[in-house]
């Protein structure tokens, strides 16, 4: 690890000021950050520590309805945060389904908005890897690629964003808060994250100096509250990121979704809003017919980047899998293996 | 295997210690923190060292920024092949039997990525890892060769330690040929990594010729004279500690690259050196599961009796260095066949050289073994246990020979009543749980062989009635220091609480090799010998002298129990140890003990451990995601000293089986050479969530042959089995029968 300057800000503005210099990072939970600076992937000349500026660790209730949570908010306070579970339950169990406790005490929101890809060539300083180092050239694309992007990649980069608790956030149409040298603005997550094109070294909007400060959710997420999962395919049950996630929610009326949401992780760089298969859902009958054809429309653009044709067709049975599920409801509580395909198993308490 | 000595089998006793399931002694220390591990030694004026690997797998190191990296303040030093002082031994020769060749800077080459290039040492760990990387080195590179398609094949002159590449009995091609089915079949297991928790670790001091080596060993006294061999000094002038592991698995049973760098440093600069090598670099100098492509032939007649078994395995190897998983012996002396072919060929990697990993061999290739059996079996339309009680073997199949005791007929029978085996259905795809989960069953059969190292012990009874017992035995977590002491206070006759036990360090009785699962079994017996020499020592004393209530005793005997001699054939005639040696003016009485396998059993009969184990997975269907959700499994190891803690290895076993089955793989990149996964977030083995309930039967078994204290070994055995008994679960469940290991998502739902 490089030698770098540790800046401790007692307020936003001057969290901002001093991250606005070039070589900058801002340090929150760590959890990435340094693994990334212990393996040479990055080196920052200078950590911004965020973790004790003032004001952004709660979780709150907006008079409109949404809710607010402060991007120092960690993973673990807000998946059992009781409201906020009860609001947005895949947002919950996607959090629950990542990661390991250890670290989700540690992560934060903000944290996990910006985690790095876990392609193993952008973490190796050794491979050439343009995420890393505009115009090196991309190890991944003749590598180990079986894990990589189906979606959305360039023949510069076909790295995926591994976030799991993105994925239902995006879906829930979420709101990112953001301060800078110019002060603030806010964008939806959708947009936040940037998908490679020919400058994958560009994995979001924020400037030089920009800070996340928190995260909305719009009054009419928690509609979806009835029908909502997040399912995750992964090599083990916890402590692996996902093959293919997918985050579904239905508004149903009678026997008629009102509206439908669907985002998928671990397909490409950016958590995945599939909004074509959401407009096919709007009006239609909840069944299994419908949510296959919506499975369709969600992958149609999709096309290997490597040894991974097999997550086209693993993310459209899990679209249509975790529609069902959503349709059949959501559990009262989060299951005992959060976001997994078994419900539940001898021995193991029912709920998380 | 070492030569042998003669154990007298006199006087066996097993009294209260041994049999009863007691905590580990060390537990305590460990949960609490109090155990002192390698790399928390920090003595006076440490150095730090970190080792910089190479990040190509073949050429030339062609430049180091060596004044970059000596100008980082903190830098010490900066080891290259340009000023490394010379070693007493040529790392490029092998030293004794678990000797292999190392990478100690010898030269510029570079074999394998993650290979030693140089040393940092700093008087900080931080100043040492940057100075690693502002060496920022160049390289003439050369073509890598890292998969079964690109490698150098070469027919071997032996697999592991010395054994012969291949084994035959009767006419295989007779055997074919009667066979009215024939299923032949190729399996792929990749390289794995041993991955132990504490990583390889060293602090190295020296004191004009004398070196103390702080640093888990799982062959403490072999490895002394090892690592004296190399700096040219007498082995007892070295003294290796090595009071706690955290796991060895057979890594830190074998000499590397690293150790011997770090005690050279320590030598050169005049200071001790720390060095504890990260987690990516255990991926590379320190051992590995070879990878293997496996192919079986089974022939089998009408009645589903094997006809002709023919395991043949590829076992990959460094380009440099041999050390073949004897994968394709696995099929050598488990199932009755008239004709049985075990044959290995080599392949020539870019990689590091691959050592013994837990159940080396025996893993793979059971594996590969048993899902063939299932396939056999499917092919006489037999079910799979049915199938291998008609190819039960009741000798040995290699050799003729009888086994010293085998009761893998209970181990089937146990294991199925209690997993609940039968009414299964021959047929895949029958079963589904509540939730519409595919469900299926497997099974498999484990053998693990029951060898014998060499080891010696010391027991001092003291005036007090206690006793020191001594060997340096190792405990990599597995219990050791507490089994051990079971047997040491049963051959003392004396309570274990009035045991002092004293091990894990080279000045004490060389306690052999914690490996191949004959620790137990080797130490165990030193010890207990130690121990009667020490009570026939006394019993002499007593039955001497007028004075005793055991004047005279001589030839009806005693018996010893509870710190106290007993006359044979009069209860009521006894006295204390205290007793005895206080009369006799002596302060302490001290006994001495060898342990190893006698010769003319040795000969006549097969030495295994046995096993059966059942498991249930549930397959989703549609997504092709995997739970195993029951594990049986039923063992006959001989007299099992500690159930509680060889439950605790059977287990560790069975899980590793879960991991090496689903879960576990090095994935190399196919360009460098470099593992692309070389950290534990990568690098998968299970969690929790993964491992369902399990049982493990301990199935009673007296065996008489191998050795007196009856005693066989757990701590690898239950590997073998389990991988091939998911494997055919899996099959069971979805009718996908996969090939290669570990068995992932898409070859469910695309197979």
């Amino acid at each position: 690890m490089n030698l770098f300057e540790y800046i401790r800000p007692a307020s936003t503005a001057e969290a901002v000021t001093a991250a606005s210099e070039p070589g900058a990072a801002y340090l929150a939970g760590g959890t990435n950050l340094l693994d990334l600076m212990k393996v040479g992937a990055i080196h920052p000349g200078r950590l911004v520590d965020v973790t004790r500026l003032p004001g952004l660790d709660r979780i709150e209730q907006l008079a409109d309805g949404g809710m607010r949570i402060g991007a120092m908010v960690r993973n673990a306070d807000i998946a059992r945060d009781p409201i906020f579970a009860k609001a947005y339950p895949s947002v919950a169990e996607a959090l629950l389904s990542g990661a390991s406790p250890q670290l989700r005490n540690a992560a934060t929101v903000g944290g996990n908005l910006l985690q790095r890809t876990r392609c193993a060539y952008f973490q190796d300083a050794a491979s050439a890897c343009n995420r890393r180092d505009p115009g090196a050239g991309c190890d991944a694309r003749e590598g180990e690629n079986r894990a990589h992007a189906v979606l959305g990649w360039s023949q510069s980069c076909i790295a995926t964003h591994p976030s799991d608790f993105c994925v239902p956030l995006v879906a829930l149409d979420a709101v990112v808060e953001i301060e800078g040298p110019n002060g603030g603005r806010e964008v939806p997550l959708e947009e936040f994250h940037l998908l490679p094109g020919t400058t994958p070294e560009r994995e979001n909007v924020l400037g030089a100096g920009e800070l996340i400060t928190g995260l909305r959710l719009p009054a009419d997420a928690s509609g979806f509250r009835s029908h909502a999962r997040y399912l995750k395919l992964r090599e083990r049950t916890s402590f692996a990121f996902a093959l293919v996630s997918a985050a579904a929610a239905l508004r149903i009326e009678g026997e008629t979704i009102r509206a439908a949401r669907l985002a998928l992780g671990g397909v490409a760089a950016k958590p995945w809003r599939a909004r074509a298969a959401e407009a096919l859902l709007t009006g239609a009958k909840p069944d299994a017919e419908i949510f296959a054809g919506a499975a369709e429309v969600a992958l149609a653009e999709a096309r290997p980047s490597g040894d991974n044709a097999y997550k086209i067709e693993l993310a459209k049975r899990l679209v249509k899998r975790a529609f069902l599920l959503a349709a059949a409801g959501t559990p009262e509580r989060v299951p005992a293996l959060p976001a997994s395909v078994f419900v539940s198993d001898t021995g193991v308490p029912t709920h998380a | 295997m070492p030569d042998t000595i003669p154990f007298r089998a006199q006087n066996v006793r097993m009294g209260s210690s041994s049999g009863q399931p007691l905590t580990r002694r060390d537990g305590f220390l460990k949960v609490t923190g109090a155990a002192t591990y390698a790399a928390d030694n920090h003595p006076e004026n440490l150095l730090h060292a970190v080792v910089a690997v190479s990040t190509i797998a073949r050429g030339r190191v062609a430049s180091l920024d060596v004044d970059a990296a000596k100008a980082h303040p903190g830098v010490v030093e900066v080891i290259t092949p340009a000023n490394r002082i010379p070693l007493a031994l040529d790392p490029d020769v092998k030293v004794g039997l678990f000797g292999f060749r190392i990478e100690a800077l010898q030269d510029d080459r570079v074999r394998y990525a993650n290979q030693p290039i140089a040393l940092v040492v700093a008087e900080t760990l931080e100043a040492a890892t940057e100075g690693v990387r502002l060496l920022a080195p160049r390289y003439d590179v050369e073509q890598t060769r890292i998969s079964f398609g690109d490698g150098e094949a070469f027919e071997p002159v032996a697999v592991a330690f010395g054994s012969p590449p291949v084994a035959a009995v009767g006419d295989l091609g007779a055997g074919l040929a009667a066979a009215s089915h024939r299923v032949e079949a190729s399996y792929v297991t990749p390289a794995q990594y041993h991955n132990a928790m504490e990583p390889h670790a060293m602090v190295a001091s020296w004191d004009g010729d004398r070196l103390t080596l702080d640093t888990p060993n799982q062959a403490i006294v072999l490895s002394r004279a090892a690592f004296a061999a190399y700096f040219g000094i007498p082995a007892e002038n070295v003294l290796l500690r090595s009071p706690f592991l955290g796991g060895g698995f057979g890594s830190k049973a074998i000499m590397n690259g690293p150790y011997i760098l770090c005690i050279l440093a320590a030598r050169m600069l005049g200071r001790p050196v720390k060095m504890v090598l990260p987690r990516a670099q255990m991926f590379g100098p320190v051992g590995h599961r070879g990878a293997t492509r496996q192919t079986l032939r089974l022939g089998t007649d009408a009645d589903g009796r094997l006809t002709a078994l023919e395991h043949d395995a590829v076992a990959t190897t460094s380009s440099f260095d041999d050390f073949l998983e004897p994968a394709a012996n696995a099929s050598l002396n488990l199932y009755a066949s008239p004709t049985i072919v075990a044959r290995h060929h080599g392949l020539r990697l870019d990689i590091g050289t691959p050592g013994p990993m837990r159940a080396p061999g025996e893993a793979s290739g059971s594996a590969a073994l048993e899902s063939a059996m299932d396939e056999a079996a499917l092919a006489c339309g037999l079910d799979p246990l049915e199938f291998r009680l008609r190819n039960y073997a009741e000798n040995d199949p290699a050799s003729g020979k009888p086994f010293s005791a085998k009761s893998l007929r209970e181990c089937y029978a146990q294991g199925a009543e209690a997993f609940g085996w039968a009414g299964r259905a021959l047929e895949p795809c029958r079963m589904r749980d509540e939730a519409g989960q595919l469900v299926g069953w497997g099974m498999g059969s484990a053998i693990f062989h029951a060898p014998m190292f060499q080891a010696e012990a010391r027991a001092t009874l003291r005036a007090d009635g206690t006793a020191l017992v001594e060997t340096a035995g190792a405990d990599m977590g597995q219990g050791a220091w507490t089994a051990l002491a079971q047997i040491a206070a049963d051959g003392l006759g004396l309570d274990i609480d009035k045991i002092e036990f004293r091990s894990g360090s080279s000045d004490l009785p060389d306690g052999g090799v914690a490996g191949g699962s004959g620790h137990t079994a080797t130490a165990g017996s030193a010890l207990h010998n130690a121990g009667t020499d020490v009570i026939s020592k006394l019993t002499e004393l007593a039955v001497n002298d007028r004075d005793s209530p055991l004047f005279g005793a001589g030839n009806a005997g005693v018996d010893a129990r509870h710190g106290r001699l007993y006359h044979r054939d009069d209860e009521a005639r006894s006295e204390s140890y205290q007793s005895i040696l206080a009369r006799a003016g002596l302060t302490n009485l001290e006994g001495n003990g060898r342990g190893g396998r006698d010769p003319a059993s040795a000969e006549q009969r097969a030495m295994f451990s046995h096993g059966a184990v059942f498991a249930e997975v549930k397959v989703d269907p549609d997504l092709g995601q995997v739970k195993a959700t029951r594990l049986v499994g039923a063992f006959a190891a001989g007299r099992i000293i500690n159930p509680k803690l060889a439950r605790s290895q059977l287990y560790g076993g069975m899980i590793w089986g879960i991991s090496f089955a689903l879960h576990e793989e090095a994935l190399h990149d196919r360009r460098t050479g470099r593992p692309m996964n070389a950290d534990l977030a990568g690098y998968h083995i299970p969690v929790h969530a993964d491992i369902p309930d399990m049982e493990v039967l301990l199935i009673d078994e007296v065996d008489p042959y191998v050795n007196g204290l009856g005693i066989k070994g757990v701590g690898e055995i239950g590997i073998t089995g389990t991988v091939g008994a998911i494997a055919n679960a899996i099959w069971h469940a979805t009718g996908v029968r996969a090939r290669r290991f570990p068995i992932r998502i898409e070859d469910i739902i695309v197979g």
